[in-house]
Formats: structure tokens, sequence, C-alpha cells
């Protein structure tokens, strides 16, 4: 089935007039996902491309049927671009803008969880299905169709543990990168559970890093929820110790958010820790002999 | 963004938050007509970014004027290094401020909390301890109350938080109060942090914020015109400062072999493998996506300019970025900058097949290809050794 995007994926992308917009836009559609509209405001009407622009997302939904939204837009416009895109009654979306205010992200988040909308990034490089769809900047060409679902914070990490499996002979059947800014619309959780739930995966790659306790929280959920095996990686173990500003970080998360905690978190509950993405991913494939 | 004590109490004053009137001053001359006008006694208070001020003799309280210019020449130019080994941070600037009576002192913080996702503020009648151990051995006497996101955080909500810390019936009023305008602050000024330890209770009986521990979130402060200008402090370092003026990522680690990478998530798992392979990174440097020839030309100028460096590994996955233009950099870079130093490349991904042959033609002595992540720390760490 694949995760977030697949055939079923119609996309409106907000931004698509710009120019990274239209590059990116124009890649994911050559991959053969369904690009069926771009939205600027007061350029509706025009096109790029043959994509119909909109001026609203509104629009795109109830005229071309746009199921998942794309953001690209500037990170001061890009707020407002995730608001209207969950109004419009989307059931994705996916925000690449780098540079949105936390701020407004706390405000954005509650939004999309009480209109139930499945909200990815911002500051990710989106999410692809293999031979399916492919949503944001991830280079399709490093990742083949197969069982292993990836999620991860880092976009460049990620293609190269993708490459690494590739290499192996080893396929993805989608990866989620959900980013690594303080408030993301999706943790490690909720994309475990989708491959858990995922019928075309058999094995979960986690890709982390320090800070937080996005990784802690994900080794206490895979022990209670998630019956496939769990690879991760984690990135960070030589990174020095970052001045800390007060207390209140620490009381929190009870957690030092540094890279050997989290390696400890995620082996204490069972889930085997590559050194380096190279060893991730050889672990990852060694797991999957195993159980043939 | 982490502001310094006296810009944090500049930003509660300015949300009329009370906190106790002072003076910055860069030089000895300066603390002491500030603290002649403030009046004795007083207190000098190094201002630089981490905890620990006091242990390390960062505070001192000047009775007179001999006292003040004997405190203030003796914290201004001193190294303070943090209870978790941060710094050293030298102080180039004092915060004299009047001298407080202290009947109690507490403890209150509004954090963003990343796992629940919501603002959390925290109150406590231990302050000016570490509160940390507090937490942990005695969680009841924290207060805590996650605040709704969109709901304010009125003077009703915070009275309730200060009867649940078991702050006295007395205080309560101007303790919420205080809070509920931090609170304003808080989402007025984009703060991702703000930390009151200690919250005080004079023996007059009123209540004030003694210090301030403030972080704001970098990504607005296009919306905050006065704070986007304070100085920052925390770029001691040369290579920082140059990196920070070519808007590069860079932060300096005390190793002999320079890195370079693409993105945050490979460049910190190249540090790690480098570590692994025996090596001592002298940096962390992000060319971040979309690396063009310049920005490659920029990052070895910075990387380079630290005297420790013997050797350069460049791991490139090229996403958006394109490797040859990675590739075009590093050449027009070893000409420009008359590079000695041995370079260790590994490019993969878009366009690397490109830059690979561009290096190739280029025929520079001092380059080593490796085609894996793994073989490249290896190769570098090699040359480093041997250089040494």
């Amino acid at each position: 089935m694949s995760i977030i995007v697949g055939e079923e994926t119609k996309l409106v992308i907000s931004g698509l007039t710009g120019r990274e917009g239209t590059f990116h836009g124009m890649r994911n559609r050559e991959y053969g996902t369904d690009l069926v509209a771009g939205v600027t405001p007061k350029k509706g009407g025009q096109d790029v491309e043959g994509v119909p622009i909109f001026d609203t997302i509104k629009e795109a939904v109830e005229e071309k049927g746009a199921n998942t939204s794309m953001v690209f837009v500037p990170a001061r416009f890009a707020g407002a671009a995730i608001n209207e895109a969950i109004d419009a009654g989307v059931e994705t979306v996916i925000a690449i803008t780098e540079g949105i205010p936390v701020h407004d992200m706390l405000a954005t988040y509650w939004k999309a969880k009480e209109k139930g909308v499945a909200l990815i990034g911002p500051n990710c490089p989106g999410a692809l299905s293999p031979g399916k769809a492919n949503v944001g900047i991830i280079p399709a060409q490093f990742f083949d169709k197969g069982r292993i679902g990836v999620v991860s914070k880092s976009g460049t990490l990620t293609y190269q543990i993708g490459n690494e499996l590739k290499q192996a002979g080893e396929g993805n059947s989608s990866i989620v990168g959900i980013g690594g800014d303080p408030i993301v619309g999706s943790d490690f959780i909720d994309i475990l559970g989708l491959y858990e739930a995922d019928d075309e995966t058999e094995l979960i790659v986690m890709v982390g890093e320090i800070g937080g306790d996005a990784e802690e929280r994900a080794a206490d959920y895979i022990a209670d929820n998630v019956s496939k095996p769990v690879v991760a990686y984690i990135a960070g173990f030589t990174a020095p110790p970052g001045k800390q500003m007060g207390h209140a970080g620490a009381i929190i998360s009870g957690s030092s958010g540094t890279a050997e905690a989290k390696k400890e978190a995620l082996e204490a509950k069972g889930v085997r820790v590559g050194k380096s993405p190279t060893e991730a991913a050889q672990i990852a494939v060694e797991v999957l002999a195993q159980q043939a | 963004m982490d502001l310094l004590e006296y810009q944090g109490k500049e930003l509660f004053a300015r949300h009329d938050v009370p906190v106790p009137s002072g003076k910055v001053a860069h030089d000895v001359k300066a603390a002491v007509e500030a603290a002649e006008e403030i009046g004795y006694p007083c207190v000098v208070k190094a201002q630089v970014l981490i905890g620990g001020r006091g242990k390390a003799g960062g505070i001192k309280v000047a009775g007179d004027r001999a006292e003040a210019e004997a405190a203030a020449e003796a914290i201004l130019g001193m190294d303070i290094t943090g209870p978790h080994g941060e710094g050293p941070f030298t102080v180039h600037q004092v915060w004299i401020e009047e001298a407080s009576d202290i009947e109690s002192e507490y403890y209150f913080s509004f954090i963003l909390d990343r796992s629940t996702k919501k603002v959390l503020a925290m109150l406590s009648t231990t302050g000016g301890m570490d509160v940390e151990a507090i937490a942990e051995e005695d969680p009841d006497a924290l207060a805590k109350v996650h605040i709704d996101p969109g709901k304010g955080f009125d003077v009703a909500a915070a009275k309730e938080l200060a009867s649940e810390a078991g702050i006295p019936a007395e205080f309560q009023d101007k303790t919420a109060e205080l809070i509920s305008k931090l609170h304003d602050g808080f989402g007025a000024e984009d703060a991702t942090l703000i930390e009151v330890n200690p919250l005080i209770v004079t023996v007059e009986g009123d209540v004030i914020a003694l210090d301030a521990k403030v972080t704001i979130d970098n990504s607005a402060l296009y919306r905050h015109e006065e704070l986007a200008e304070l100085e920052d402090d925390s770029l001691d370092d040369p290579q920082e400062q140059m990196a920070h003026e070519k808007n590069l990522t860079y932060v300096k680690l005390d190793g002999d072999i320079g890195i370079l990478g693409n993105g945050a998530g490979l460049c910190m798992s190249t540090l790690d493998v480098v570590a692994q392979a025996g090596g001592d990174p002298a940096n962390f440097l992000d060319a971040g996506g979309g690396s063009k020839a310049d920005a490659v030309v920029d990052a070895l100028e910075v990387i380079t300019s630290d005297q420790k460096v013997k050797a350069i590994l460049f791991n490139i996955f090229g996403g958006i970025t394109r490797c040859d233009e990675v590739a075009k950099g590093i050449i027009e870079a070893t000409e420009r900058l008359d590079l000695k130093h041995p370079l260790v490349v590994r490019l993969d991904g878009t366009n690397s097949e490109e830059g690979l042959k561009l290096l190739a033609e280029a025929g520079l002595d001092n380059l080593h290809q490796e085609k894996t992540m793994l073989g490249a720390a290896e190769k570098v760490v090699e040359l480093a050794k041997a250089a040494g």
C-alpha cells in the first residue's frame, strides 16, 4: 500500500509558480505523481507547463479533486499556506519550507490535529513511495520499490541510507522525511504506526539525530505497538555539548537529548542501532535475511 | 538565539515584568560610573550565556566604589566554563544592578514542550538551587501546567499554579501577575524558553525577576527588529565569526580534520564516522542544500583559516545539491586559496559522475577520491596522521 503518498495522491502545490516550486513540482510530475494544480494568489487562470494555477487551495480541491497539498512558499507565508490547506479539506499536507516560526507551527499543529489532517514537516524533504508518487525534494533515483519503510529527521542522511539499501538489493515501501524542527506535524511514532499497518512494509528504518526526545518516545512506542523489526541510526555522537540554557529542557524531557541517550533508549527496547549509516543498512538487510 | 541576562531583563521590562534596575558596562570605568549611579550595595554580574556564573566568581556584591571597581576588574575578561563543560566563555560585559533584599527564592519557567506541542509552565518554591536535582528527587515540589494552545494564561490561571506550587497566600497575587505578564512576553517575543531562577520575594514583599534566561526562535527574528539587532556575544571564535558573515553553519571543534558535508544530519554523521576511524574533527560545517561553487569556496576558506587543520574531508550526497557544482567549487578554491591541504572527496548522488570527471580532469595533486563514506573517513584520518 505504501504510506502518506501513493497512486491515489492528487497533488496541489502552493508556490508552484516560483523557481524552486516549478523545478521540484515538475520533477514530481515526471516521476509519475498526479500533479493536478498549483496555487498562487492572483495568478489563477495561468498554468505552469500545463498544470492549472488557482488563486486558492479550495478551488483546486473543488475543481481538480486535490487531496494532498505541498507547501513550497517562503517561510513568512508558509504558515498561512498550511492553514489554508487544512481548511480547504485536503487529507495530507507536506510542508517543505524551512524557517517557519515555531509559535506559528504550534497553532497550526493543533489545527491539523483537530481537522484530522496528516501534516508532514515543515523543514522536511517530503515523502516518496517508489514506483508510485514523489512529493517533495527527495531524489527518487536512489530508491527502489521494496519492503523497507524509512522515516527520518534528516534529508541527506536518508539519501545516504537509501542508497546503501539499494546497493544491497533492497528497496522501500515509502520514505518519509518528518523534518528536524522543534514542532513537526508528524513525529516518529505517527509514521511508525502507519508502517506497522502497511502491508508492503516488512521492516522499518528510523533515522534520528540529537535534540529533543522524539527518539526516546519512539522507543517506548515500538515496545508497545510495533511488531515489525525496527533498525535505527542516530547522528551526532561527536557533537559538542551544546550550551544549555537553564534547566527547563532537561526537567521536562528527562533526557539529555544526546545521541548516546537515544541509542541506549532504543536498545533497551530491543531496537538495533547501527553506528554508521552503512552499518544500519547492513543490519536491516541481515534482519530481513534471517526472517526469510 | 539566547539572550544575555540583561537583554532578557530588558525584554521583561518591555512587558511590565518587575526587574531590578541596572546598567550594562563594557569596561571598568563604565562599570564604576554605573555603580555610582545605581548606588550601593549593588551587584556586578558577568554577562555570559551559561549557568554557574556565581560559583565561578562571576557575580559579586559591591558595598562601595572601590569594591565595585575591584569586582568589575576581576570579572571583565575572565573566562567562565559552564557546569557541563561548556565554553570557556570570556566575559565582555557586566550588568550592574541594585542589590535586592531576598526573603524567598522561587523557580519559574515557560518552555515550548516539543513532546506535547504545548507551552509548559513550571513553578517551584525551591528556587536558586539545583532544580534539576529537585525535579528528579522530589517531583511534587515542582508544579507544572501545560497551557492549552490558543488560550492565554491569565492571572487566575497563574494563581492556580502558584497555589499548587505552595507559594504562601500573601505572595500568590503578585507572583501570578508577574507570571501572566511573562506569558504575554513569551508569545509576543517569539520565545521558546523563559526561565527565571530565582524569582524572588523581597523583604518589602515585592515579587521580582532576579535572573533571566531567554531563548528566542531564530526563525521569527524577522518580526523582531530590536532583538535581531542585538550584538551576538557567542561568536568569540574567529572562524565562527567568519562563517557567520558568510552565512554558513559552522561549529568549531578541537581536532585537526576539517569537515564539509551537505545537510546537518549527514554532516553530523560524517563527524561520527571520522571519530570512529580514529580521527578528531576540527569542525562541523553544513554547506546546506543546493550548495553552489561560491559556497564551497567560502566554506574552504573558513575551514583552512583554522591553523590546526591538517586534512579536509568533503562528504557530499547530492539531492538538491549538484555534485558538479561542488566539484567546480573545490577546483576553484584550490586555485584561489592556493590550497596545499590533503583533500579527501566523496561525491555521490545528483550529477556525481560529472563532478568526479571534473575533479579527475583538474588533476589536483592533493586530492584523493573515495567511493564510500567510511572509506573516505579512513583515508582522511590516515592523511591527517601522516601530515602531523
